[in-house]
């Protein structure tokens, strides 16, 4: 590069190191702004009015909320995300058992592992038809598995009482190829040294796991545990595909009761349903929250 | 190596390990083993009760045909690539860029910002759905492709450049540092330095981007209504609400569905893996 420098430029010169980052940034920030920034104070706006996405929006102030109050409907949405958060979170144990029984150097060991890893591949529209057909009575495989244990004809998706365990059992299975994925790579990273020392010292089995194994998981653990708060929170595709949230809506979370209350042919509420979107909203924020106090430790470490 | 390498272990657990492996595997995929299977049952084996016996005869040719050419599946393919691909090169992009002013640059809100893509990356994306498409109908984007790939450019943005910023991050900073000294332009030093040394994360962003995007099915219901923009995710959905029954079709039209992430999966598993783990093994 040459030293000397035109006077025109003198000044970008100097300043480049301020400019730059800005420039870089504008055109992923913009975007992200007018889709995903400004769309959520929008909501929370709208959530005051009632609008039928057309006319003209009528301010309700609070009435949205105070009508979720009193929504038998919302109550089973919400009921229902918790149970999905609980047993969502599930994937995550499971996951690392499986990651651990896969964690061997046998042959093939590595096309195992990637068939394994296959459920999270697919899109849940089509982990939603699979189960649909799986669980379907009479000829569902899981009711015919179930009929030759039990004898009872049991439909799971038309049943209020299991519909909703049903759903979350297929949106387990590719939740613990991820989690598992997770861990495989995070035992690959393993300390040797420490899990051999650990072994000398004479610990084995579940003490070695818990003392010496877990700890160095950590970081597998939080992505694990996101990944999976924000994939139960986010349940949609599932519902949608597998039972519309029926039966009589029994199988309802706050993300689909949101889109049934804003779009669908009951009507368009989009006040209520954003008002619906913002309590979802709310609750992830806790955990939004937590991750990134999180990750802001880890910056200041850094 | 935690658990036990089997190879040390007692001969009978060696010899177990071997046979439970491919029955685990067996169990774990076998919704998905049924619907193969059924895929290539003849449409009269249904009707005769032959649920899970070995079908009568392959019909795999006949049915796959048939999804093909009774239904606009090969149709809704089209749309989803056309929604992909332009989606992956514009969120990889503009990841690029902004990851590289997050990662090199300090000034006072370079976490702020970092943060905020962070955040908006974790939300539930229904709290967008009210405006975001009342903007894509306002815009006179509702119910077309480029309505579609435009927002998802925007929110695949924050994944992205979350990932972009930690990876260059990880790159030796001397390198920028002593092409500062030598008064190399701040783009070059992006395009000439940086940017070559980014190629395993982009390889890595754009199979993942390619999946998560070719699996939506979200936001193909609330920016799309007609066939002609439609993926083949909320087409599949609709095929199954006029197959009704017809579970060898429903079958065969989900195969087909799979198969794009499913070989860009087996094809780029090392860049996949990579993509999915980033920040498991530290940090």
């Amino acid at each position: 590069m040459s030293s000397t420098v035109p006077a025109t430029s003198s000044s970008w010169k100097r300043n480049q190191q301020r400019l730059a980052p800005w420039l870089f940034l504008a055109p992923g920030m913009i975007m992200f702004s007018i889709y995903v920034i400004i769309p959520i104070f929008q909501s929370i706006w709208i959530s005051f009015y009632d609008w039928d996405g057309l006319g003209a929006k009528t301010w309700i102030g609070m009435a949205n909320y105070v009508e979720l109050l009193d929504d038998e409907a919302f109550y089973t949405s919400l009921k229902n995300n918790i149970l999905w958060l609980v047993l969502y979170l599930l994937a995550v144990p499971a996951g690392l058992a499986v990651a651990l029984f896969l964690n061997q150097t046998v042959t093939g060991i590595r096309l195992y592992k990637s068939l394994f890893f296959f459920p999270f591949v697919i899109s849940q529209v089509v982990v939603g038809l699979i189960f649909t057909w799986f669980y379907a009575p009479d000829f569902g495989l899981l009711s015919a598995l179930i009929k030759a244990v039990s004898g009872e004809n049991i439909a799971i998706l038309a049943d209020e009482r299991y519909v909703t365990l049903g759903i979350i059992a297929a949106g387990l299975w590719p939740q613990i190829a991820y989690c598992m994925i997770l861990y495989l790579t995070g035992l690959n990273n393993i300390n040797p040294e420490q899990v051999e020392a650990a072994r000398m010292d004479g610990a084995k089995g579940w003490s070695l796991l818990w003392n010496i194994i877990l700890p160095q998981l950590g970081p597998a653990t939080f992505i694990a545990i996101v990944v999976t708060v924000i994939g139960a929170l986010r349940s949609f595709d599932l519902v949608s595909i597998m039972t519309d949230g029926g039966p009589y809506g029994s199988s309802r979370v706050l993300s689909f009761y949101m889109y049934e209350q804003a779009l669908s042919e009951y009507g368009y509420r989009m006040g209520y349903g954003a008002a619906i979107a913002v309590v979802l909203f709310m609750i992830m924020m806790v955990f939004i929250t937590l991750f990134i106090v999180r990750m802001l430790m880890q910056e200041r470490n850094a | 190596m935690f658990p036990t390498p089997v190879q040390k272990a007692a001969p009978w657990v060696r010899h177990a390990y071997t046979i439970i492996l491919p029955i685990a595997l067996i169990v774990w995929l076998l919704p998905l083993i049924g619907v193969a299977i059924t895929s290539i049952r003849p449409s009269g084996d249904l009707a005769a009760g032959n649920y899970f016996g070995m079908p009568s005869r392959f019909a795999g040719i006949e049915n796959y045909t048939a999804v093909f050419r009774d239904s606009p599946i090969g149709w809704y393919i089209l749309n989803s690539f056309k929604v992909t691909i332009p989606t992956v090169i514009g969120a990889v992009g503009l990841a690029c860029l902004s990851g590289f002013a997050l990662a090199v640059y300090k000034f006072r809100v370079n976490l702020v910002v970092f943060f905020m893509f962070v955040a908006g990356n974790f939300i539930p994306f229904q709290i967008l759905m009210v405006p975001v498409r009342d903007m894509t109908l306002k815009a006179g984007l509702y119910d077309s492709v480029s309505g579609l790939v435009l927002f998802h450019i925007a929110f695949q943005t924050g994944f992205c450049t979350l990932f972009m910023r930690n990876f260059i991050k990880s790159l030796p900073f001397a390198l920028i540092e002593s092409a500062r000294v030598e008064g190399v332009s701040e783009w070059r030093i992006f395009r000439y330095i940086v940017l070559p040394l980014m190629r395993p994360a982009i390889a890595a962003l754009s199979v993942l981007v390619f999946t998560f995007i070719w699996n939506d099915y979200f936001w193909a219901t609330v920016l799309v209504q007609g066939q002609h923009a439609m993926p083949v995710t909320a087409g599949l959905y609709s095929l199954n609400g006029q197959w009704i029954a017809a579970w060898h079709l429903v079958s065969a039209g989900s195969i087909v569905a799979a198969m794009p992430p499913v070989l860009m999966f087996f094809l780029m598993q090392k860049h996949f893996i990579a993509g999915l783990t980033l920040g498991a093994t530290k940090g």
